[in-house]
């Protein structure tokens, strides 16, 4: 396959560096500061509170997503970033144990260098993962780029971003290393990571073209799981007062 | 709708056979839709495939440049455009503008309340004009009257009647029919220098001033996207959901395709039932059907439109 060329030298399947540090606000639940390159969102988690919105079930626990820009007010890109927030959110999380509660995630994005959405979603669930809710895997999202060309570019910048045909946000559950000795999360024959939980897409492509993307997103979630595993375990070990 | 006590077969314990059908689908949604699905059928008489009936009319607000009623089953859509001049940015002198603004009075649906605009609302203009912008249907060098100096503003509406369900679809529908429907008025530069609207005397009438764009003339619209929402809810897909079958199953995928086949948006908020490959491809296959459907319709009401 031909090279494409991308500013920062990376090949095309290869994601920017990854970090991720935990517990750093005092009086949220939980919180986390995701990055991945220069794009850094902070998460934090207040809940399960007491009581249940207007139009919400209240025998389920529900979640809330508040987006903070760097800067100015949101508006309808925010607002859209909330409701994919709270709907991702929700299916990863075991709402039947707290029911008639309330858990509030706030993100506050301290810098967007592309690829906002999926940082956010990212950081999200290592913030609900902190504050200790229940949840049923993890969500690991990716953004595929697709080139002008035809060519698919994982975590593409904001400058790479602006210049592409389309780009596709997925979300595919974590790989699960199950304790359990017969899980129900095989379906179909199929491993659930392979599963869409959230797909957005901006720009014409075609079809196969996204299917494409799906899967070298799909191959690309795997590795920041793996990446998740590793930083829980590190710091798990490192600091002992989390663990109750 | 007289599926729903059919006895035998059901779970033991089962209150079915006692409960009257209302009470039995108002207090176990999801098994009153599990019987039903058993049987490849919905409530509404429905096939699991099969979207309700859809139906167009053009030029439903007079006072509008452009405008159309669109309705999905119970679903309503009144999408209207005005235009008006407006000085081009120093980016693009030679394109107009698109603002999409997507309404939900408390008119649409229990679930609003007056004084609190609906959650959705916002949400489903910003897909609306994702959509309608990216797939490139309006070539916004149309709107350009004269380069750097004017340009049209094409202001789109579209309020939502009656939220039953697909409201996307619908909307979309309504917001590619409005733009078919669209006339662009004939106007001239008048000795202040500024633009005006000319009136048909004074198109037909030999005015001394020359018109910028001589008649009506309406936009050539290329590549329309049409939607289809689907639910999936276990190894079911069901087409063109209605508000109540929304709120049980929530795992909703909305698939946008142009009319030359490319995707314009595969959007899936969330849900816990994953999408899986094979799902997709038979989403995109169900939406392929849905754009002929959804083109033959707009097709006859433009045909209707002309007759008249």
């Amino acid at each position: 396959m031909m090279e494409v060329d991308r500013a920062d030298g990376r090949s095309p399947n290869q994601l920017r560096p990854l970090a991720c540090s935990r517990n750093l606000l005092n009086r949220a639940h939980g919180s986390a500061r995701w990055s991945q390159g220069n794009t850094i969102v902070l998460a934090a988690v207040y809940g399960p509170k007491a009581g249940t919105r207007k139009n919400e079930n209240p025998e389920k626990a529900s979640i809330e997503a508040i987006w903070k820009p760097k800067t100015g007010q949101i508006g309808k890109p925010e607002r859209e970033y909330e409701m994919i927030l709270k709907r991702t959110l929700q299916s990863i999380c075991v709402l039947t144990i707290h029911p008639n509660t309330i858990t509030s995630v706030i993100l506050q994005v301290i810098n967007d260098d592309g690829s906002l959405l999926p940082c956010a979603i990212n950081a999200a669930c290592a913030a609900l993962l902190d504050a200790g809710i229940p949840l049923k895997h993890l969500a690991v999202a990716v953004c595929c780029g697709l080139t002008e060309s035809g060519y698919v570019i994982l975590d593409p910048t904001k400058l790479e971003e602006q210049k592409m045909q389309g780009f596709s946000y997925v979300v595919f559950p974590n790989s699960a290393h199950t304790v359990l000795l017969k899980g129900p999360s095989q379906m179909d024959s199929e491993p659930m990571e392979h599963g869409v939980i959230t797909s957005v897409t901006h720009g014409v492509m075609p079809v196969d073209d996204y299917l494409h993307s799906l899967e070298r997103g799909r191959s690309a979630s795997a590795k920041i799981s793996d990446f998740i595993r590793r930083s829980l375990q590190s710091q798990v070990l490192d600091d002992p007062s989390k663990v109750k | 709708m007289e599926s729903g006590n059919g006895g035998g077969g059901g779970k033991e314990g089962d209150l079915s056979g006692e409960m009257e059908v209302d009470a039995y689908r108002r207090l176990f949604p999801l098994r009153f839709y599990e019987r039903h699905l058993l049987e490849s059928v919905r409530p509404d008489a429905r096939p699991l495939a099969h979207a309700r009936d859809t139906s167009l009319a053009l030029g439903a607000v007079a006072t509008a440049d452009g405008s159309a009623l669109a309705k999905i089953g119970c679903t309503t859509m009144l999408a209207g455009i005005k235009l008006e001049v407006m000085t081009p940015s120093t980016d693009s002198p030679d394109e107009g503008c698109i603002a999409i603004e997507f309404y939900m009075p408390p008119i649409c649906s229990p679930i609003v309340r007056p004084g609190r605009p609906a959650e959705v609302a916002p949400v489903i203009a910003k897909q609306l004009s994702d959509v309608i912008l990216s797939s490139g249907m309006v070539n916004l060098k149309e709107l350009s009257l004269i380069s750097g100096k004017a340009a049209w503003m094409a202001y789109l509406d579209i309020y939502c009647l009656d939220a039953d369900g697909a409201l996307f679809d619908a909307a979309l529908l309504s917001a590619v029919a409005a733009f078919s429907h669209l006339h662009l008025p004939p106007v001239s530069v008048n000795d202040d220098g500024r633009v005006v609207t000319m009136s048909k005397e004074q198109v037909e009438g030999n005015s001394a001033k020359e018109p910028v764009n001589k008649e009506r003339r309406k936009l050539t619209l290329n590549s329309i996207p049409f939607s289809l929402t689907c639910i999936l809810y276990k190894k079911y897909i069901l087409v063109d959901p209605t508000a109540e079958e929304e709120s049980i199953m929530e795992s909703l995928v909305t698939v946008v395709l142009d009319t030359s086949g490319r995707l314009v948006s595969l959007y899936k908020p969330g849900g816990t039932v994953l999408a899986y490959t094979s799902t997709i491809q038979d989403c995109v296959a169900l939406t392929r059907q849905r754009v002929k459907e959804l083109r033959k319709i707009l097709n006859e009401a433009l045909v209707d439109m002309e007759v008249d």
